[in-house]
């Protein structure tokens, strides 16, 4: 007995180095949004104050979302360039289903972020089913969801002014008496039921299992091609939940925008840890590292440095947060 | 001599145009190692497959406890109590030691894994089998050593209750002391009353640990004999040749020069 009593204290103490050593690159993403918010906060006496705080929060909210989707498919081995041509197809989606077809808010929401999962679910199909490579068959979806939201809205915004409480989805104050907008709580809750089901269920699992080992994974009597279209699907839903919120946000859907969005959510995965060879990462160093591309943002734009530096400087962070991540992998 | 626990009769799979196996039979029985044996393009990786499911024979009959059974897919081989530990050990590097062994069964709801009660049962299939070179079972498999990583994948064919396991080269890649270690493990398993298949390439293995030898030559079965009647001359003849003295195939192969 007291053999497996020894065993457990050992196992915990190992298992408490193992964690902290997954945790690592998360800390060090943590540690750089400090870094990075107390340079602005000197920097700038207009960066420390709760309302940019909170405007900062709510300025990640449409890329952390995407951000959040795509963990789980990147995480899968896989990559989804569609997102951000997607977000504004859903964004167009959801103009169709609350303004043209005239559906109540109750209905039409869910339908948009369903539409979400259905190019997921196209993407899970071409990737898994027809085998082509997830940057190819992601590409054309990127294409066919930018002409087909352009095609659906006839090229011009679809106005929410007459959907009465759309707006407030995103800018709202659902919290008393607090600036706070909804739109951050809605990533909370995303960001949260995601690192749940990533962690906890057995999506998650095998979201981990088949980007680490796909062949270990179906020996093991695991059908991955099935848990791949959902993995991609269930990742569309928050294509769609980052339509409804960016159409909220600006009460109308600009089907022309979208493009970039992707390449700013991979970014934040992978600043967040996630390896882009799949197995590992977490939804938190995601947000994370959705936080620092708008603490970034927000504090260059406070100190007036153009837009085409801000750029370069995000793309700087982009390759010091992956080479870092390559020297940890290598030193273990 | 125990019934066989796994029986194949005239498994015949042929990939397109290439007769792979030509009526293969093949006992298992419990509580002994069964060495398979054979020269590379034998057939030895095919028939372990064709037993797990992962390729569906032509003909032939697969009988499990005496009666027929048919396996379409590795979850049938699972269902019925045969696992396979593959050559390229089948692990997921980064996931840790509880989460390769039950994945595809993992305990718990699909919406809540039961994490503590994957953890117990992995520490005491490890405990069960006197392995005592894993400190954690939360360690990933990444930061195992190769003969840590195989005795995990034993472990993970041993879980589940199983009666037959069939392991692919087992210490191919390992160095002296843990093919020690993996020949240990092999031998237990036998001994907790499993039927063990051993595909092998090292003679001085085979001997060691097998109580029958099998030997396959260019996808016949040559011979089906016990260890302690053949030297390892016989049975690399037998392997080189597909026969030696009145063992073996009854004609030689004609391409034999």
């Amino acid at each position: 007995m007291t053999a497996t009593k020894v065993s457990a204290r050992e196992s915990a103490q190992t298992g408490l180095v193992t964690v902290a050593k997954g945790r690592l690159q998360q800390l060090l993403a943590f540690a750089s949004l400090i870094v990075i918010s107390a340079f602005f906060s000197v920097a700038s006496p207009y960066f420390f104050s709760y309302d940019n705080f909170t405007a900062i929060l709510f300025s990640t909210v449409v890329i952390g979302t995407l951000a959040i989707g795509t963990t789980f498919v990147i995480i899968a081995g896989g990559i989804d360039l569609s997102i951000g041509t997607g977000m504004a197809l859903c964004a167009v989606m959801s103009g169709v289903f609350l303004v043209d077809i005239g559906l109540p808010l109750a209905l039409g929401v869910p339908a948009a972020i369903l539409f979400g999962g259905l190019i997921g679910l196209v993407n899970g199909f071409n990737v898994a089913v027809l085998k082509i490579p997830p940057f190819i068959a992601t590409l054309a979806m990127m294409l066919v969801a930018q002409g087909l939201a352009l095609v659906l809205s006839d090229s011009a915004p679809i106005y929410f002014t007459d959907v009465a409480g759309y707006t407030d989805i995103s800018t709202g104050n659902l919290l008393p008496g607090v600036r706070f907008p909804n739109a951050v709580l809605v990533l909370l809750g995303a960001a949260l039921v995601a690192a749940v089901l990533l962690t906890k269920t057995v999506l998650g699992r095998y979201t981990y299992s088949i980007g680490s080992n796909e062949e270990a994974t179906a020996l093991s009597g695991i059908n991955v091609r099935r848990w791949k279209i959902a993995i991609y699907a269930f990742a569309g839903l928050f294509i769609g939940l980052a339509g409804v919120m960016i159409s909220a946000r600006l009460g109308s859907a600009q089907p022309a925008t979208g493009m970039g969005y992707e390449l700013q959510a991979i970014a934040a995965v992978v600043i967040g840890g996630t390896s882009l060879s799949g197995g590992k990462g977490s939804i938190v160093g995601t947000l994370i590292g959705a936080l620092i591309i708008s603490v970034l943002n927000n504090g260059l734009q406070i100190m007036s440095i153009p837009q085409e530096w801000q750029n370069v400087i995000l793309g700087c962070v982009i390759l010091v947060a992956v080479y870092t991540d390559m020297i940890r992998k290598k030193e273990t | 001599m125990s019934e066989p626990i796994l029986e194949l009769h005239g498994v015949n799979k042929s990939f397109g145009p290439v007769h792979v196996l030509h009526d293969v039979d093949l006992a298992v029985r419990a509580g002994e190692v069964t060495a398979l044996v054979g020269d590379n393009g034998a057939g030895k990786s095919t028939l372990v497959k064709c037993i797990a499911g992962i390729h569906a024979a032509d003909s032939g009959e697969v009988r499990f406890r005496g009666k027929p059974v048919h396996i379409h897919g590795p979850r049938d081989a699972a269902d019925l109590g045969i696992e396979v530990v593959y050559q390229d050990l089948a692990l997921a590097d980064n996931l840790d030691i509880v989460q390769n062994m039950f994945l595809g069964r993992e305990r718990g709801s699909a919406w809540l894994l039961d994490e503590a009660s994957m953890e117990q049962a992995a520490r005491q299939t490890l405990a069960s089998l006197s392995v005592r070179t894993v400190k954690s079972v939360r360690t990933p498999v990444s930061a195992l050593s190769g003969g840590q990583r195989q005795t995990v994948a034993i472990a993970k064919s041993v879980l589940w209750d199983s009666k037959v396991v069939l392991l692919d080269e087992p210490t191919a890649a390992l160095g002296v002391a843990q093919t020690r270690q993996v020949l240990d493990l092999v031998r237990r398993l036998a001994e907790q009353g499993l039927g063990v298949v051993l595909i092998s390439h090292n003679m001085a293995d085979v001997f060691e640990v097998s109580d029958r030898i099998a030997v396959l030559y260019l996808g016949r079965m040559a011979a089906e004999v016990q260890t302690k009647d053949v030297t390892h001359g016989q049975v690399v003849e037998l392997i080189t040749a597909g026969r030696s003295g009145d063992l073996g195939l009854a004609r030689p192969d004609t391409a034999v020069v």
